[in-house]
């Protein structure tokens, strides 16, 4: 089972954003180095509990923060 | 020593600033968002901390919108060369600073079309010129939100109503207003906003930005540099998504990191309470001067009406040796000549000679204020 998965953007400005925003929520997040197998446009990508998937996703896009895509770590 | 210079920069500058400077340095200054690594995430995040502050302070929902640049003059070369096409009409006020007036005059040789509407004595304008000025192919109104020379507030918000309802864009330069007069650039429809760190937000010269609104689309903004932004690292092309296409090269985190600090000074001593300050100052300064024989003052001549800048000249002196005598024999520090803004001189009837230039600031105090009324008032006696 996916423990964790991280979302990925396309600079580190908005992933502090993000990062501000779901703390806010009261979800635990942490900004990690992007995992390498995903690439990116962005250094760090922020890592969540996989069971967080759909309030992680509404509370981004409710304070419309953009970002680049979401993955399941294995 | 009497610093009466705040409109060139603040000073004193809180402590605060210093001591957050310091704390950067020491604790977290790595490269802001290059690396990952924890050092470069915390200064990472006094970016950005600072981005979100600043934006709410200005009214500007996304924070990602707000670009942090070297100053005023940068931000506004941004606006000006990323937005301005040979062939756009753009609008300007009679009281810019060369910030402005330099950057559309070379536009204008490239084949930009410019408008200065006229002013009035005071160095204000008439919201009709600026109305009738309009034309089908004008891109952008620039508006000095406050003259650096008369201190002469000019009508943001009338304006912002006024180019919203046409379909034009406003960029106001803010540099002698922004920290002072409140700025809401929703309410007052400003699209770009153009401000400096180091005067009215007390923080370090280096620091400013241009904050970005929603009906500017930034895919007609060309950057005016071009470089690193530790993303996109696989593209030589320049990303295209903010903060990033507007700040390439490693920002000044340092810099950043005081006007933080000063930015919290700022809202616990509360703008408001800073405004009526320097107004009472601003009075008390109009005051004095319009007393001593052979003063002419220039601007609005009321405090709520102005910033804390105000100008003047002595019947049969330079401005320039005024400045020398108030510097060396009463330790009054102050700036004489044309300000870098000679539209702004000419419209008040001060050019080319120019005017001296008191402006006190948040740290500045009334009994500061009466020994440089003083000093004036002893040179204004002594014979020529």
């Amino acid at each position: 089972m996916t423990a964790h998965g991280v979302v990925l953007f396309h600079g580190i400005q908005a992933a502090l954003r993000a990062e501000k925003v779901l703390q806010k929520a009261m979800l635990t997040v942490k900004l990690v180095p992007t995992p390498r197998q995903f690439s990116s446009d962005c250094g760090v990508a922020l890592r969540f509990a996989w069971s967080d998937l759909d309030p992680v996703r509404d509370r981004l896009a409710t304070a419309k923060v953009e970002i680049d895509v979401i993955h399941p770590l294995e | 020593m009497i610093y009466l210079d705040n409109a060139a920069t603040s000073w004193p500058k809180p402590a605060v600033v210093a001591q957050a400077i310091g704390q950067f340095l020491e604790t977290s200054a790595a490269n802001p968002g290059r690396s990952g690594h924890r050092l470069s995430l915390a200064a990472a995040r006094v970016v950005y901390n600072l981005r979100e502050a600043l934006a709410e302070f200005f009214g500007l929902e996304d924070p990602l919108r707000l670009v942090f640049t070297s100053g005023v003059t940068e931000s506004v070369n941004l606006a000006l060369r990323g937005l301005l096409r040979p062939g756009d009409h753009v609008v300007t006020s009679p009281i810019e600073h060369n910030a402005v007036m330099r950057p559309l005059r070379a536009l204008e040789r490239e084949g930009v079309r410019l408008t200065i509407v006229p002013g009035t004595a005071n160095g204000c304008l008439r919201l009709g010129d600026l109305e009738l000025s309009l034309r089908p192919e004008t891109r952008l109104v620039v508006l000095n939100h406050a003259s650096n020379v008369s201190g002469t507030i000019l009508p943001v918000a009338e304006v912002g109503a006024i180019t919203r309802r046409q379909g034009k864009l406003l960029l106001v330069d803010a540099a002698q207003t922004a920290g002072v007069l409140p700025i809401d650039m929703k309410a007052m429809n400003v699209d770009l906003l153009a401000f400096s760190g180091h005067k009215g937000l007390l923080g370090p010269t280096g620091t400013g930005g241009l904050a970005i609104g929603e009906r500017v689309d930034v895919r007609d903004m060309a950057p005016l540099k071009r470089g690193g932004t530790g993303s996109r690292s696989e593209f030589e092309e320049q990303p295209d998504f903010l903060p990033d296409k507007y700040e390439a090269g490693t920002p000044n985190s340092v810099g950043l990191a005081g006007l933080a600090a000063s930015l919290d000074f700022l809202r616990q001593r509360g703008t408001e309470a800073l405004r009526r300050h320097e107004m009472t100052l601003t009075g008390q300064l109009l005051e004095g001067l319009r007393a001593i024989s052979g003063v002419r003052v220039f601007g609005p001549c009321d405090p709520a009406r102005q910033v804390a800048v105000v100008s003047f000249t002595l019947t049969g002196r330079h401005v320039s040796d005024i400045a020398l005598q108030l510097d060396e024999e009463h330790g009054v520090l102050c700036r004489p000549g044309l300000h870098c803004a000679p539209a702004a001189h000419r419209t008040l009837g001060s050019f080319p000679e120019g005017t001296v230039r008191f402006s006190p600031g948040a740290f500045t105090t009334a009994k500061e204020v009466e020994a440089a009324l003083a000093a004036v008032a002893r040179l204004a006696r002594a014979p020529t």
